[in-house]
């Protein structure tokens, strides 16, 4: 005879842990940084903003699945044994299963199946994240240790983008501020990279001193800054998805490398030609009064 | 004359001191120092391998201080990184190489019937070059600038901005590897050299024949690491530019090559693992193991594919497409053959007689853990998804499942299995299921979280984080200090063991077990297999 724990039946909690369960591997994506209560809910990749982060969470999502059915299978047949086949039980080994030529074929050949159809759609994604070409702006990235330096060109644009005030103070040993009273905490710049929805961006990427990393988990893309080398990227942040978004370098850059935060504000084109008319204009004037 | 099986002949209830010996053996220092007995250099690699594990999760250990909440309480960033730094150089070749290492000189000479190991002077330099490889390594905490912070891997230029310790760890890297290569030649010459008569390669137990494969996969790849580190040795001190691109060089080829080394070297950590499970699981579940000669095939075609999947750690590096899609399809095709072991393991459980003491406890937890980690690990080749998992908790996750519910479970499976045969006592049941059961789930509190981290963006080496982190990274330390005391009880046990445990009786501590480990006494007399095994006794370990 069971218990209905606060009144809910067994099933009932079954149910409620599978929905659970769904919930947490579907979860919503935020625009801006989740807020701090949302930490237990943190358990799945953002859906995104870009055709290519919506392309990689589907990927994602399928080879989780997989996974899942082929580990349901699998543990299941493990836990039968370890349940009902047990000396304790009284099992009586069965001590000619050692070989099955045919299940062997089909436990092969199965997965090699599987594999083919999840590698189909994961050479399309290869080739869609590669095709950069016919972007409408450029913009190259420069990662130093310890920030990010971000230009346009032919634009006059040209600034330095690094961890704001607020953070690292709250960031140093024993600073006593505690991270929770700092707005975006570690993930908050002085000055951040803007662009224009609904455009296709592509990213010049390198590095004056050490490997960094430049990633933006809502857009999908992630590229090594490599001192030699220009790397590309592309995103398009969809037309109705305005908004600022964050990330972090995604390679050991020595002491900092957990301080260099990627903060893109994705504005309406007008909003954009405004903002660039702006900046330079701004950048203009701190060059002449450095000159004076 | 052939070396009687039964007990009566050479067992003593007082296993103290090795009892009834033919030849006398040094006491002393000299005994240790000056070794050649294959179980004697076993036991001090498996003990060395225990300290440095201690040491290593230590480290962990104020890592995961730090990381309990958000903000820098502990040390300061620099010192985190050589934190992380050490402890991935510490676990990987002072813990679980040396393990490996000193559970195939324990029992590959046992297992094949044959006296020793091949070249057993080789074999004593291979030990002793470890601790004087540690000791540089360890001190190199006390330099000015402080212990290595550029990460395991030691990609340049970062690597290239540290002092006094940069030239400590290229030496302790070469030392270690020279101890791997020679080691490796000794399982080589040893298993191809001294089999038994009448042990042909396909009636080897599966744990020779994965270090057979293991010790190719070494002398292959350790002079690659050799290489790549002293390229960047002179880059450092003798004004080349293999890595440097101001100077004309690439730090991406150093990526390549580290990795060529790398991928190989992660299955180096493994398959004896493969092996010692398909040992240990057979024997307690009564049964002989499902598939023996595929099990070899398959382990054969992962040490294969291992060479050619290397770039699969550096994605993100802006490989060209053609270069992607290789490296995917080849990473994709490693989970075949490690799937069919996986199946034959299960199979192996499947209508057999199982029973539960810790060595079994220790396989099953590796087969369910080390698959979860598979599963990672095949979402991890998928190249579109990886770009956001790259760097992340997520790769964390899944190393760590595969090395430590992977790895060290599959060694203490094997100490747990083995340990009778070499104390001639039986340890405390108890305190090893608890030893397990404290293990098994606080590694899953420490190590599953971070799976979610990571998909919630959270990259990795960071000593501090965002706050919508803090609450998963709280988990995972407490569940990390937790499993870190737990490991306390491992060493205490055997101490315990060697000290006081039951003896046992007869020579085959496991009613399941089948190989020739289980036909000599316990504990195994210091020299064994004088004489070479019987047919008889071969047959009866090699059912299959």
């Amino acid at each position: 005879m069971y218990r209905a724990r606060l009144g809910i039946r067994p099933g009932t909690w079954l149910s409620i842990a599978a929905l659970l369960a769904a919930a947490g591997a579907a979860s919503p994506a935020w625009a801006e940084d989740p807020p701090a209560s949302a930490g237990w809910g943190l358990l799945n990749l953002p859906v995104g903003v870009t055709s290519i982060s919506r392309e990689v969470y589907g990927l994602h999502m399928m080879a989780f699945w997989v996974c899942v059915v082929i580990g349901i299978l699998v543990f299941g047949v493990m836990i039968w044994s370890i349940i009902f086949h047990t000396q304790k039980r009284g099992a009586v080994a069965d001590v000619t299963l050692v070989h099955n030529t045919r299940v062997e074929i089909i436990w092969t050949a199965i997965p090699v199946i599987i594999l083919i159809a999840m590698a189909i759609p994961s050479a399309r994604g290869i080739v869609l994240i590669g095709d950069d070409a016919n972007s409408q702006l450029d913009i190259k990235v420069t990662g130093f240790q310890w920030g990010w330096q971000y230009t346009y060109p032919g634009k006059d644009v040209s600034f330095i983008s690094k961890l704001d005030a607020k953070s690292m103070a709250a960031a140093e040993l024993d600073s006593g501020i505690s991270p929770y009273a700092v707005p975006h905490y570690l993930r908050n710049v002085d000055h951040p990279m803007v662009v224009p929805v609904g455009t296709k961006v592509r990213l010049l990427i390198t590095a004056v001193d050490v490997i960094h990393s430049w990633w933006v988990p809502d857009f999908g893309i992630k590229k090594d800054a490599i001192p030699g080398y220009i790397n590309q990227s592309w995103f398009e942040v969809d037309a109705d998805k305005p908004g600022i978004y964050r990330g972090q370098c995604a390679e050991l850059c020595g002491r900092g490398h957990g301080y260099m935060p990627i903060v893109v504000d994705a504005v309406s084109k007008a909003d954009f030609q405004a903002w660039v008319k702006r900046e330079a204009a701004a950048e203009k004037a701190a060059a002449a009064a450095n000159a004076s | 004359m052939a070396e009687k099986p039964h007990a009566e002949v050479h067992a003593h209830a007082d296993a103290a001191h090795d009892h009834d010996d033919h030849d006398h053996k040094p006491h002393g220092w000299r005994r240790w120092v000056f070794a050649t007995n294959h179980k004697d250099i076993g036991t001090m690699y498996l003990v060395f391998s225990c300290i440095m594990f201690f040491t290593g999760g230590l480290f962990a250990m104020v890592i995961r201080a730090e990381l309990f909440k958000p903000g820098l309480q502990v040390v300061d960033a620099g010192v985190f990184n050589s934190l992380t730094t050490m402890h991935g150089l510490v676990m990987i070749f002072g813990a679980i190489m040396p393990a490996w290492v000193g559970l195939a000189n324990w029992m590959i000479p046992i297992q094949i019937g044959a006296p020793d190991m091949a070249l057993p002077r080789l074999n004593n330099l291979s030990f002793w070059i470890l601790p004087f490889a540690f000791l540089l390594l360890l001190s190199s905490w006390l330099v000015p600038g402080s212990a290595p912070a550029g990460g395991w891997t030691m990609y340049p230029p970062l690597t290239l901005q540290f002092g006094a310790s940069f030239p400590m760890l290229i030496f302790a890297i070469h030392m270690m590897g020279i101890s791997s290569i020679l080691g490796a030649i000794n399982v080589i010459v040893t298993i191809m050299n001294l089999r038994a008569p009448g042990m042909t390669l396909l009636r080897m137990p599966l744990f020779v024949w994965t270090w057979l494969i293991t010790s190719f996969l070494l002398v292959a790849v350790m002079p690659v690491l050799a290489g790549a580190v002293t390229m960047m040795l002179t880059d450092h001190f003798f004004g080349t530019s293999f890595f440097n691109a101001a100077g004309g060089g690439d730090p991406v080829m150093f990526q390549h090559i580290f990795w060529f080394f790398g991928h190989p070297e992660v299955y180096i950590m493994i398959l004896p693992g493969f092996g010692v499970i398909s040992e240990v699981i057979p024997a307690f579940s009564r049964k002989p193991l499902f598939g023996y000669e595929a099990m070899v095939y398959a382990t054969a075609s992962i040490a294969f594919l291992s060479f050619i999947v290397w770039a699969h750690h550096m994605f993100t590096v802006g490989l060209p497409t053609s270069a992607l899609l290789f490296f995917m399809f080849a990473t994709m095709l490693i989970a075949v053959p490690t799937g069919v072991k996986v199946f034959n393991w299960t199979a192996t459980l499947w209508r057999g007689s199982l029973s539960f003491e810790p060595p079994m406890l220790f396989a099953l937890a590796f087969l369910f853990l080390f698959t979860i980690g598979g599963f990672s690990g095949l979402m991890l080749a998928i190249v579109p998804a990886d770009f956001q998992y790259q760097d992340t908790y997520f790769v964390v996750a899944h190393f760590h499942y595969v090395l430590v519910s992977g790895a060290a479970f599959a060694i203490m499976a094997g100490v747990y299995y083995w340990l009778p045969k070499w104390v001639g006592r039986m340890y405390d049941m108890r305190l090893g299921k608890w030893h397990f059961w404290l293990s098994a789930i606080f590694f899953n509190v420490l190590f599953f979280p971070q799976h979610f981290l990571g998909l919630a963006g959270m990259p990795r080496r960071i000593p501090d984080y965002a706050v919508q982190f803090a609450d998963w990274n709280m988990v995972s330390s407490i569940g990390g200090f937790a499993f870190g005391l737990s490991q306390l009880l491992f060493p205490y046990l055997i101490w315990k063991c060697v000290r006081s445990g039951k003896p046992v009786e007869g020579t085959r501590a496991w009613e399941g077990a089948r190989g020739l480990e289980w036909e000599l006494p316990s504990p195994a007399p210091y020299h064994s297999w004088t004489t070479p095994p019987t047919e008889a006794m071969i047959a009866r370990g090699a059912e299959h």
